[in-house]
């Protein structure tokens, strides 16, 4: 499986890369880490006439601590996130979702960028950019702009993204010290894209004890693309997590997603999925309250 | 411009000037331009693990970059990893152990675990499996892979220590 022949550009910089988004259009696609794209080149599932080359824009590549918010650059690489320190501090939710993309050598050229532009329903870090509830900020000759990721993510594979444009960064709302966080997902092969993926905040009422103050909850895989259940996180507010809460919150979340049924996956069996990790999240969250 | 472009790889420490087309995987241009064969080629969308490479020190998918896009980076792979007639601790410890039955798999395993050790001195079981499933193998059932890559990282760590 080769790729179809294409012109190869390597901007030096953004505005170089800008330029010839521009030049080039509906013509060219924005190479980051090749992850996605690589395998779509080469089962000729796309076909574009120009790559532009984003690897040595390393002006997109990094961490930057802006008070309450962090952003993070397009170019920014999974193993990255996955690892670094102040991820695993400000961010702590983002960094156990990395730690679960693909495999160790996949991770080492994925970029966040590419991930939330391939839209893949079941990918992590666009449940995450859907359950943190952040800024996707784009660029393109005409100027930047900015769209919220429940915005920006349209459907399967597509992406609120204009033919010239570029993501250069990612803006998180920094997660609080006292907020627990838990990723988890189901895949049958270690690696492989999940079937199912559930990302939880979840913060207690330091008054009223064991109360629920705030809760964040994102499913991925059950919909075209990550979904928010806001229904769910309200009626989760006031309330202890105790095993009675934790199945009652979890069944109502089962019910309420609408999963594609198709023969390697009945919706039934996405849905006891969903029922399942939900409940053992919320136990894990109230286990660990106190410890963080 | 599909046209072959010429560009200057460095692998092994070795500067090669080719004249390459910009769609020609970097695992052909090794095993067809390069002859470097111990590169092996399975499933081409980044999925088996074979081709694993090093790319300026970290482990990457050759059947997932071009060619063209290495000028400038620092390319490592399976013939550089033996010293000569001397075995890598990391290659030493798959021929003890038996972690190799046709060796298809191999070069990209080593390739991803002599970083992933140079990196991770002392990992666990766990955390070997997880890196490990990265790679496919066919024949051994991973369980000699996983003894070797131990022994690898024990007889490593006394080496630093020596
Ligand atoms: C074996 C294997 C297993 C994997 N498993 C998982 C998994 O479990 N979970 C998961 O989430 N992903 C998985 N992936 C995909 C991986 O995470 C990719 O890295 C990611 O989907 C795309 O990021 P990329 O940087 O590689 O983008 P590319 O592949 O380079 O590009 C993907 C798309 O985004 C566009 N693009 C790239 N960067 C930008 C940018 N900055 N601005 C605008 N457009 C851009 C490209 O034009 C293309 O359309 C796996 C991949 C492989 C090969
Ligand atoms: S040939 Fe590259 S991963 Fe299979
Ligand atoms: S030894 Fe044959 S595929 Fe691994």
């Amino acid at each position: 499986m080769k790729p179809a022949p294409f012109t190869y550009h390597r901007p030096g910089d953004v505005d170089e890369a800008l330029n010839l988004m521009a030049r080039f259009g509906s013509d060219a696609k924005p190479l980051g880490g090749g992850q996605s794209l690589g395998p779509m080149l080469n089962m000729r599932l796309a076909r574009p006439g120009h790559l532009v080359d984003l690897n040595d824009l390393l002006e997109l590549d990094y961490v930057r601590d802006l008070g309450d918010v962090i952003e993070i650059g397009g170019l920014t690489r999974h193993h990255r996130l996955a690892t670094a320190p102040e991820v695993a501090r400000d961010l702590p939710l983002l960094a156990k979702a990395a730690r679960t993309i693909g495999h160790y050598a996949i991770r080492q050229r994925g970029t966040i960028g590419g991930s939330l532009v391939h839209a893949d329903p079941a990918a992590q870090l666009p449940l995450i950019a859907v359950t943190l509830g952040v800024d996707v900020v784009l660029r393109s000759v005409r100027g930047e702009r900015v769209v919220p990721a429940a915005d920006f993510l349209q459907s399967i594979m597509t992406v609120d993204l204009g033919e010239d444009e570029i993501v250069t960064a990612l803006r998180f709302p920094r997660q609080t010290a006292d907020e627990y966080s838990s990723f988890d997902l189901f895949s049958r092969r270690h690696g492989d894209f999940a079937i199912v993926g559930v990302a939880l905040t979840l913060r207690f009422d330091a008054a009223a004890a064991a109360a629920v103050e705030e809760m964040r909850l994102g499913l991925g895989g059950t919909g075209p693309v990550p979904q928010r259940m806001h229904a769910i996180e309200a009626a989760a507010v006031g309330n202890p997590i105790d095993a009675e809460t934790a199945a009652r919150l979890a069944a109502e979340t089962a019910a309420a997603i609408n999963p594609e049924e198709n023969a390697e996956v009945p919706a039934a069996y996405r849905r006891e999925l969903v029922e399942t990790m939900i409940r053992h999240a919320l136990l894990d969250a109230a286990g660990k309250r106190g410890q963080k | 411009m599909t046209a072959p472009v010429s560009i200057s790889l460095v692998v092994n420490g070795e500067t090669h000037d080719l004249t390459v087309p910009p769609r020609k995987l970097l695992s052909d241009v090794l095993r067809d331009d390069l002859h470097l064969t111990g590169t092996h080629v399975g499933c081409e969308h980044g999925v088996c693990g074979a081709c694993t490479i090093l790319i300026d020190g970290q482990p990457s998918r050759a059947c997932l970059t071009y060619a063209v896009q290495m000028e400038g980076h620092e390319l490592t792979t399976i013939e550089s990893v033996a010293d000569g007639e001397t075995l890598s601790p990391l290659q030493q410890a798959l021929h003890e152990e038996h972690g190799l039955q046709c060796g298809f798999c191999t070069a990209g395993i080593v390739m991803t675990f002599e970083a992933y050790l140079r990196d991770n001195p002392d990992p666990d079981e766990a955390e070997i499996r997880d890196v490990l499933s990265g790679n496919l193998c066919r024949c051994t059932g991973y369980q000699n892979i996983v003894t070797a890559i131990l022994k690898a990282a024990r007889v490593m760590r006394q080496g630093k220590r020596s």
